[in-house]
C-alpha cells in the first residue's frame, strides 16, 4: 500500500492520515524526523510545551526483507540538549509502522485536560487516541507484559516508563523487541516529550500486509550481496561473539577509556568488566552470547545475560552502558552493571546519561565510587519514584554537576559524553563538539578509524586530519540513520567494496529509482545542514560547538594529553 | 629483550591473557605474532605501550605489546 503520514493532534485529540508531500517523498529515518522537526516545530520551542512534536519514522528500507533494516527512528527538540534530536532503535516498531505503510507517525499539541494518560493504538486505517489508566505509573517490563495480554502477543509497542511520564531529561523512548523486552531510543530526553504529551505507549496492530517493492528480483539480488558483506565482515563476527563490550580492553589498551569520571584513562578493574568476560560469564550461565534487536539481522550483538542462578537479567548489554557504570562509575561487578543496566530499562532512561550523571553524583559525594549497589538503590528508590536526588540524577549529568556546583561534568551541549575520551582520541571529540545532538559518539564514529583500524588509520592523539574524518563519518550516518539500517553495517561498509553499492540497490530496488553514492552522500550533507539550520534558528552558534573546559585544563594518563584543537579548526567542521 | 604480551579475545583461546616473554633482541611485532601461532591475517590492531604499532615494528626491553583480533562496536 501507498506510504502515508499519521498525524495526531494531541490538543483537541484528532487524528488524521495524510499524503506524503512530495518533497518528504525519496526520505526515511532520520533524514525524514529531522525535515519534520525543522519545518514543523517553532526552534525557540519549549520542548515540553505544545509547539514541540514527536516524529517516528521508520527507515527507508524498513519491513522488507533487506537484512538489518529494522531500525526506528524518533525525533524532536531535545529537552536535554534544546538541539534538534533523532535517536533510534531496533525491536518490532520500525516493520510493523513499514508495513502499514505509515511514513511517519507526527504527534503534536499538549492535552487540556492534564490529569489524563492516553494510548495511541495504530492500525491501517489510522491512529486512535484511548484514555489510559491501567499500565500508567508502570516500569517498562510491565507496560510490555500487560498489554501483550490485553493486545496479543504480536502487538507493537513504543512506550515510557515512569521517568518519561516524569519528564525527566534523560527519559527515553522504550521500543518492544522480539522477545517482549525493550530496545531504547535513549540520547535526548525523547521519553520526556512523550510524556509531556500525556502519552504513555503506542501499540501497533500486526499486519498481513506487505512493503511494495517496486524491483523485487534486483531487490533479491542486492539483498544476497549485501547479507553476505554483513556475515563475511570479522568485526560482524566479533559483534556476535563479544558483543559491542568486546570494545573494554582496547579502549582501555588506548588511553582512552574515560575513568572516575573522566580523571584518567585507564581502568585497573577493565578484565572484570571486559567483552571477554562477559562472553565467558554468559556461556557458564547459559545465556545467549549472541542475540538480535530487530528481525532480520545478521550480526547479533546483542546478547542474553543471565544471573548467577541463571535466570534472566538483561540483554542489548552495551559496551557504552558498560563503560559509564564500569570504568566511569568504578564498579568492577558486571552483575552490579547488569542489575543497573535492567533497571535503567525498566524505568525507561538513558543508560549512557544516567551512568555519567552518577559519575559525577560520585565525585559530588553523593555515594561512593565503585557502589554498585547503592547506585542500584537510588536508581530504584530515588529515580523511579522521583524523589528530589532522584530527579536531579534523571535529568542527567549536566543537572548534577549544577545541583552540586560540580566543574568536571562531561558534556556537550548538555548531553553526556560517552565511552572515549576526546583528549586521548580526538577525532570524536570534533564529533562530540560538532554534533547536531550534544555529545553522541554514534553521530560520526571516529573510534574506527582513530583506534580500530577500519577505514583506514588515523593517530588517535595527532591534531592533523580529525575534522575530515568527522565529517566524513557525520555525513555517511546521517544517510545510513535514513535507511533504517543498524549503523553497524558500516563496518562492512567501510572496508568491504560490494557493501554500499548493494546498499544503494536496494533503495533503488524497493522505490524503482536511480540513486549513485553521490546522491547518498548529498542527502547526509542536507540532513546534517538541516539539523544545523534548525539548532541555528533555536539559537545555538560556533560557541556551543566546544568541550567542557576541563578537557584542555586537565591531562589524562596514560599519555598525559589534552584537548588541544583549536576552536578555528573546530569551526571549520562546517565548511562544507 | 623481556616483553609483556597481551592477547585479546579469541586470540586468548588456548594461549593466555597476558604473559611475559624472552625474546631475540630486533624481534619484529610480526615475529612475535608469528612465534604465537596466531595467524596474521585475522591480526587487526598491535598496540606497543598503548601506542598504535606496526607490524615491522621492534619492540624494546620491557615494552608491553598488545594483540588484537578485528573487533568493532560502538
Amino acid at each position: 500500500m501507498a506510504d502515508t503520514i499519521f498525524r495526531v493532534n494531541m490538543s483537541d485529540l484528532t487524528t488524521k492520515v495524510e499524503a506524503v508531500p512530495e518533497a518528504w517523498m525519496g526520505l526515511g529515518g532520520r533524514g525524514l524526523t529531522s525535515t519534520v522537526v525543522a519545518a514543523e516545530v517553532k526552534p525557540t520551542c519549549h520542548p515540553l510545551g505544545k509547539y514541540n512534536k514527536l516524529v517516528i519514522a521508520p527507515g527507508l528500507l524498513s519491513g522488507t526483507p533487506a537484512a538489518n533494516s529494522g531500525r526506528l527512528s524518533c525525533g524532536a527538540k531535545s529537552p536535554l540538549t534544546g538541539t534538534i534530536k533523532e535517536a533510534n532503535a531496533g525491536g518490532t516498531s520500525a516493520q510493523m509502522l513499514a508495513k502499514l505503510g505509515v511514513k511517519a507517525l507526527i504527534i503534536e499539541g499538549l492535552p487540556a485536560d492534564s490529569s489524563k494518560w492516553y494510548s495511541l493504538h495504530v492500525n491501517a486505517s489510522g491512529v486512535t487516541i484511548k484514555e489510559e489508566t491501567e499500565v500508567i505509573g508502570m516500569g517498562n517490563f510491565a507496560v510490555v507484559q500487560t498489554l501483550n495480554k490485553r493486545l496479543g502477543d504480536k502487538v507493537g509497542v513504543i512506550a515510557i516508563g515512569p521517568a518519561g511520564e516524569m519528564r525527566m531529561c534523560a527519559a527515553n523512548l522504550s521500543i518492544k523487541d522480539p522477545d517482549s523486552h525493550v530496545r531504547s531510543s535513549g540520547r535526548g530526553g525523547l521519553g520526556a516529550v512523550m510524556g509531556s504529551k500525556k502519552i504513555k505507549f503506542i501499540s501497533i496492530e500486526p499486519t498481513d500486509q506487505k512493503v511494495e517493492i517496486a524491483n523485487p528480483d534486483a531487490f533479491k539480488a542486492a539483498n544476497r550481496i549485501f547479507a553476505k558483506a554483513l556475515v563475511d565482515s570479522p568485526i560482524s563476527q566479533a559483534l556476535g561473539q563479544y558483543g559491542t563490550n568486546v570494545l573494554v580492553n582496547i579502549i582501555n589498551e588506548s588511553g582512552g577509556l574515560p575513568t572516575k569520571n573522566f580523571t584518567t584513562g585507564q581502568f585497573a578493574g577493565h578484565e572484570a568488566i571486559s567483552g571477554e568476560t562477559m562472553h565467558d560469564t554468559i556461556v557458564a550461565r547459559k545465556g545467549k552470547p549472541k542475540h538480535n534487536c530487530h528481525a532480520g539481522c545478521v550480526i547479533n550483538c546483542s546478547q542474553v545475560y543471565n544471573d548467577v542462578k541463571g535466570e534472566y537479567k538483561t540483554s542489548g548489554f552495551e559496551y557504552e552502558t558498560i563503560w559509564a557504570l564500569g570504568a566511569d562509575c568504578c564498579i568492577d561487578n558486571l552483575d552490579h552493571v547488569a542489575e543497573a543496566d535492567s533497571l535503567m530499562d525498566d524505568i525507561g532512561v538513558d543508560s549512557i546519561e544516567i551512568p555519567v550523571a552518577f559519575g559525577v553524583a560520585m565525585e559530588a559525594g553523593v555515594l561512593k565510587f565503585g557502589d554498585g549497589l547503592e547506585l542500584c538503590r537510588i536508581l530504584k528508590e530515588e529515580v523511579a519514584k522521583g524523589t528530589a536526588l532522584g530527579r536531579i540524577i534523571g535529568n542527567g549529568a549536566a543537572s548534577v554537576g549544577k545541583a552540586y556546583g560540580i566543574t568536571r561534568v562531561p558534556v556537550v551541549k548538555g548531553q553526556a559524553i560517552p565511552a572515549y575520551d576526546p583528549r586521548a582520541i580526538k577525532g570524536i571529540g570534533i564529533t562530540y563538539a560538532t554534533s547536531t545532538q550534544g555529545a553522541d559518539h554514534t553521530m560520526g564514529y571516529t573510534i574506527a578509524t582513530n583506534i580500530l583500524g577500519v577505514g583506514g588509520k588515523l593517530d588517535p592523539l595527532s591534531k592533523e586530519g580529525q575534522v575530515e574524518l568527522s565529517r566524513n563519518l557525520q555525513i555517511a550516518t546521517a544517510a545510513i540513520d535514513s535507511t533504517g539500517m543498524c549503523l553497524f553495517i558500516a563496518f562492512a561498509a567501510l572496508d568491504d567494496p560490494t557493501c554500499l553499492p548493494a546498499l544503494i540497490d536496494l533503495i533503488n530496488a524497493r522505490y524503482g529509482i536511480n540513486l549513485v553514492a553521490n546522491d547518498v552522500t548529498n542527502l547526509g550533507m542536507t540532513i546534517l545542514k538541516t539539523e544545523h539550520g534548525f539548532n541555528q534558528a533555536a539559537g545555538f552558534t560556533n560557541k556551543h560547538d566546544r568541550l567542557p573546559e576541563f578537557f584542555e585544563d586537565e591531562p589524562i594518563a596514560p599519555h598525559n594529553v589534552v584537548w588541544d584543537i583549536s576552536d578555528e579548526a573546530v569551526d571549520s567542521f562546517w565548511n562544507f | 629483550m623481556q616483553l609483556t604480551v597481551k592477547l585479546f579475545a579469541y586470540f586468548r583461546d588456548n594461549r593466555f591473557r597476558q604473559q611475559v616473554m624472552e625474546f631475540p633482541e630486533g624481534t619484529t611485532v610480526e615475529s612475535i605474532i608469528r612465534s604465537l601461532g596466531v595467524p596474521l591475517d585475522e591480526v587487526g590492531v598491535t598496540m606497543i605501550n598503548s601506542r598504535h604499532c606496526e607490524l615491522a615494528q621492534v619492540p624494546a626491553e620491557g615494552d608491553q605489546l598488545a594483540i588484537f583480533p578485528n573487533i568493532g562496536g560502538g
